[in-house]
């Protein structure tokens, strides 16, 4: 599709630890420019990985190439390090001024004063603290100290940048804001960047794409869209928010649509599949309609349902709805809603989905 | 930030200096004399006076070593010293003797007293022989402080508690400090008891201290100083020229025309007597 | 307590004359102290910062050495000392018994192991990560222990206050290695000593009012340094 090399290419890439491996990679690529995002539970390997590629672990096996270079060649090494740079969760700034904590990827790289200057005014202003330049980095917010940290790691202009959970420790409006000053930077200056973190929100809206990690391994790897609304198997799709996921068996089939039993109530969806075939239905709680009896119009769902609410779980900014159709089945409902239909728990409702909403996995027989 | 990086540089300037300083300028190992005595000779003062112009004459640098009279042998039957000059005639025999030292020569002698509170509650004020000042002095149970470091000092006031036929250790009231001559005195005046001194100290000490010369002059007391050159045979890298220039110096007309007239000016009366040339036994005031 | 008086006012008249020998003894002073204390600083602060940083086997060990060694009682190094620098010990040949140099080397071995031992704790107690994020900025390993030990700066200087402190107090090993010889190897401290066992206290209290002084004086100058830059 592209004609230059992608920046980065691995190549079974593997890390062990106490005997076990816990980093397998048997290829992966990123292109330049872009935002890859690494998501998964605690222990996926994501920070390994982002480690290995940052060459603050020495791998077990494998290699990655940079530019079409092999990294560990002779020569290649501290030049290709000197091209990265990575923020932590935990800021990891030096007890001195701000200023000095942003020149100091400069002052490594052995850059004369005056620039020195240019350089560290620029990011500081990038990242909207020029009035802290002075500050001791001891005196700061949680909020400011990262700033100052990514303003350092951009100071340097790096051709990759790894930023490990960057926001984990920041409360959500200090969050909201610096991903949005972040996600801004990143795009003007077309940094290549390793994003991992455990929160998909995030990944959802900072990356091109979305690779996602278990036990040392790349499950899934797409552009987000793809990744979040066709999971590759259960694990993927309860990771990235699908919060129904059913299993049941293909009883019927009509035209490019089939219907599945499950937990004996039939349910239409589309795809090719087989009569018999085992099937897992996967179904985003956003695509989940609610109705109140006798509230009842004529809607295009193939799926319409008598539900029971079991539970009512407020979510910030809308509510989460537990039913019972027979199977169990999850919709987001707003908070104006909840009122207007006025929902509560016990209440039989109507829940409806499209057969289009449903996302099948094909549960073929694996390896 | 250069203003910092200046004054850094300036200290690390300084610190330099002053490592190169202390070094010193390099000394010639033949040039270098270790002279080991004892702490009392060192603190009359006399060598003060006598090592300069023995300096200046013949360009040696002396190292004076003072320390207590045990050591100071140890050192010479060692080979870590090149000449002594010390007062504890039955360990320097032996260290002739032994072949470690060689050449012993008299140079001066002194005195001992016994000093005590003005009070005497064990009245030994104007008792001649010294064996009978030690036996009141016991029999009455009064404090008596010693050195009991090996000194020259310690050795006589052993020698003449032998003597007596008595022995002080482990009795209440004899108390042993350990320490030099003047720290000695000092403690000797502040709990008012008796010790044996050498007449230096005391006349340099004496107007911090309460207490009075209570018996003096009995030949016993007498304080012989010999210089010994240590012998080259037994240890080839002593200073052997050196070691021999020092102690003819000390038996010289000019060394010993000082020592006769130290302290005259500051105590009235000297604080040695020179005597080279002399046998010991001419000895006698 | 008139002694005490007596001996404020020796002191100041000793320093307001600028009697030559006391200056000389003090000179000395700063000179041995300060050179063993810069020779600990170099030694202490390079190998204290090896160890925080390397797995090593023995490892532990190690450690409870330097741990040890912060309280090696000063006379006994100055014992030793003594020994191999005897004309007929090992390191005879030098010939630098009873002088300076000597004085150096012993309290050099007594403020190494302090300065080494405060060095340790003061690196490992910088926060793990901190290495990682030094060189995920494209640091070089040496870099990296030099940014490392900017960070550590206060404890470390502390540490070298703390073996000045040691040394500039020392009289044990100073007499045994040195030989308190007037003029040449005769420090404060031995000076002090000296002055007290010939009773002469006046002195003895100057020259130590003196030493309080210069302590008092180089730990002002040591502690601006290590306060000062503390930025609003």
């Amino acid at each position: 599709m592209t004609v230059a090399a992608p920046l980065l290419a691995v190549r079974e890439l593997r890390v062990r630890r106490g005997g076990a491996l816990v980093l397998d990679i048997s290829s992966l690529t990123v292109e330049e420019g872009t935002i890859l995002s690494l998501i998964g539970p605690n222990g996926a390997g994501k920070t390994t990985l982002m480690q290995t590629l940052a060459c603050l672990i020495k791998p077990h096996g494998g290699e990655f190439f940079f530019k079409g270079e092999n990294v560990f060649s002779s020569h290649g090494l501290l030049q290709y390090r000197r091209m990265l740079a990575m923020v932590f969760q935990e800021p990891l700034l030096f007890d001195t001024t701000v200023f000095q904590n942003v020149a100091s990827g400069l002052k490594i790289r052995g850059m004369n004063g005056p620039e020195i200057e240019k350089r560290v005014g620029q990011n500081l202003r990038r990242f909207g603290i020029p009035h802290l330049s002075e500050r001791s980095a001891r005196k700061l917010s949680g909020g400011e100290a990262q700033r100052v940290a990514l303003a350092r790691a951009m100071a340097i202009q790096p051709d990759i940048l790894f930023l490990d959970e960057p926001f984990a420790s920041l409360d959500p409006p200090t969050r909201e804001s610096l991903m949005e000053d972040l996600e801004k930077i990143l795009r003007q200056t077309t940094t290549t960047t390793l994003f991992a973190t455990h929160d998909r929100m995030e990944a959802l809206r900072l990356s091109d794409r979305i690779a996602v990690m278990n036990e040392g391994r790349i499950l899934q790897i797409g552009p987000p869209a793809e990744v979040m609304n066709q999971p590759r198997d259960e694990f993927i799709a309860s990771f990235v928010g699908v919060e129904t996921i059913l299993s049941g068996e293909v009883i019927k089939k009509d035209r490019g649509s089939f219907i599945a039993s499950i937990f004996a109530q039939e349910v239409e969806a589309v795809g090719e599949v087989e009569i018999g075939e085992p099937v897992v239905f996967c179904i985003r709680p956003e695509n989940v309609t609610l109705a109140v009896p006798p509230h009842q119009e004529a809607t295009s769902a193939r799926n319409v349902f008598p539900a029971m609410i079991t539970k009512i779980v407020p979510l910030g900014l809308y509510y989460k709805v537990h039913l019972d159709c027979g199977f169990p089945l999850v919709a987001y409902v707003t908070g104006h809603s909840l009122e207007d239909l006025s929902l509560q728990e016990g209440q039989i409702v109507s829940a409806s989905f499209k057969a289009t909403a449903i996302h099948v996995i094909r549960k073929t027989k694996k390896n | 930030m250069k203003r910092v990086k200046k004054v850094q540089a300036i200290l690390i300037g300084i610190a330099i200096l002053f490592v190169m300083a202390a070094w010193g300028p390099a000394q010639a190992q033949q040039k270098n004399i270790i002279l080991s005595t004892t702490t009392s000779t060192q603190d009359s003062g006399l060598l003060d006076l006598l090592i300069p112009i023995f300096e200046k004459k013949t360009g040696y640098f002396v190292k004076t070593i003072a320390v207590g009279s045990g050591q100071a042998m140890a050192m010479g039957q060692k080979g870590e010293a090149d000449v002594l000059l010390v007062h504890s005639p039955a360990a320097e025999k032996k260290v002739v003797a032994e072949g470690y030292g060689v050449n012993r020569r008299i140079i001066m002698h002194n005195d001992f007293i016994v000093v005590g509170p003005a009070e005497d509650p064990a009245k030994i004020k104007g008792v001649k022989v010294t064996t009978e000042v030690f036996k009141k002095i016991a029999s009455a149970g009064s404090l008596f402080l010693s050195r009991s470091d090996k000194s020259g000092t310690h050795t006589k006031e052993m020698a003449i508690w032998k003597a007596a036929g008595i022995n002080p250790d482990g009795q209440k009231w004899y108390q042993q400090t350990g320490l030099g001559m003047g720290q000695t005195l000092n403690i000797t005046s502040e709990k008012k008891g008796y010790t044996l001194t050498d007449r230096g100290t005391y006349l340099a000490t004496k107007k911090n201290l309460s207490l009075d010369i209570l018996a003096e002059g009995d030949a016993i007391l007498l304080n012989v100083y010999h210089v010994i050159e240590v012998n080259p045979a037994r240890w080839p890298k002593v200073n052997a020229a050196g070691g021999k220039a020092f102690a003819d110096f000390m038996v010289s007309k000019e060394a010993q025309d000082i020592i006769k007239t130290f302290g005259v000016d500051k105590f009235g009366s000297p604080l040695f007597f020179p005597d080279a040339g002399k046998k010991e036994e001419e000895l006698g005031k | 307590m008139d002694l005490i008086l007596e001996g404020i006012l020796k002191a100041f008249h000793l320093l307001f004359t600028l009697d030559p020998e006391v200056l000389g003894i003090t000179l000395l002073s700063l000179q041995v102290s300060g050179s063993a204390t810069l020779i600990s600083l170099f030694i202490g602060i390079s190998i204290g910062t090896l160890v925080a940083l390397t797995e090593f086997p023995g490892r532990k060990l190690v450690v409870s050495l330097i741990n040890t060694g912060m309280g090696l009682p000063p006379v006994v190094v100055g014992l030793f000392v003594t020994i191999f620098l005897w004309r007929n010990g090992p390191l005879g040949f030098l010939g630098i018994l009873y002088t300076p140099a000597a004085m150096i080397v012993a309290q050099a071995v007594i403020a190494t192991p302090i300065v080494m031992g405060i060095t340790l704790a003061a690196i490992q107690a910088l926060p793990k990560k901190l290495r990682l994020q030094i060189l995920a900025l494209g640091a070089t390993r040496l870099q990296m222990v030099w940014i490392l030990v900017k960070e550590a700066r206060l404890p470390l200087l502390a540490g070298v206050m703390a073996g000045f402190g040691g040394v500039i107090s020392e009289v044990g090993a100073s007499i045994m290695v040195g030989g308190n010889i007037k003029g040449y190897s005769r420090v404060l401290t031995t000076a002090t000593v000296m002055e007290t066992s010939r009773g002469n206290f006046d002195v003895a209290i100057a020259l130590g009012i003196i030493l309080l002084l210069l302590a008092y004086f180089i730990n002002l100058v040591l502690t601006h340094i290590q306060q000062r830059e503390r930025p609003r």
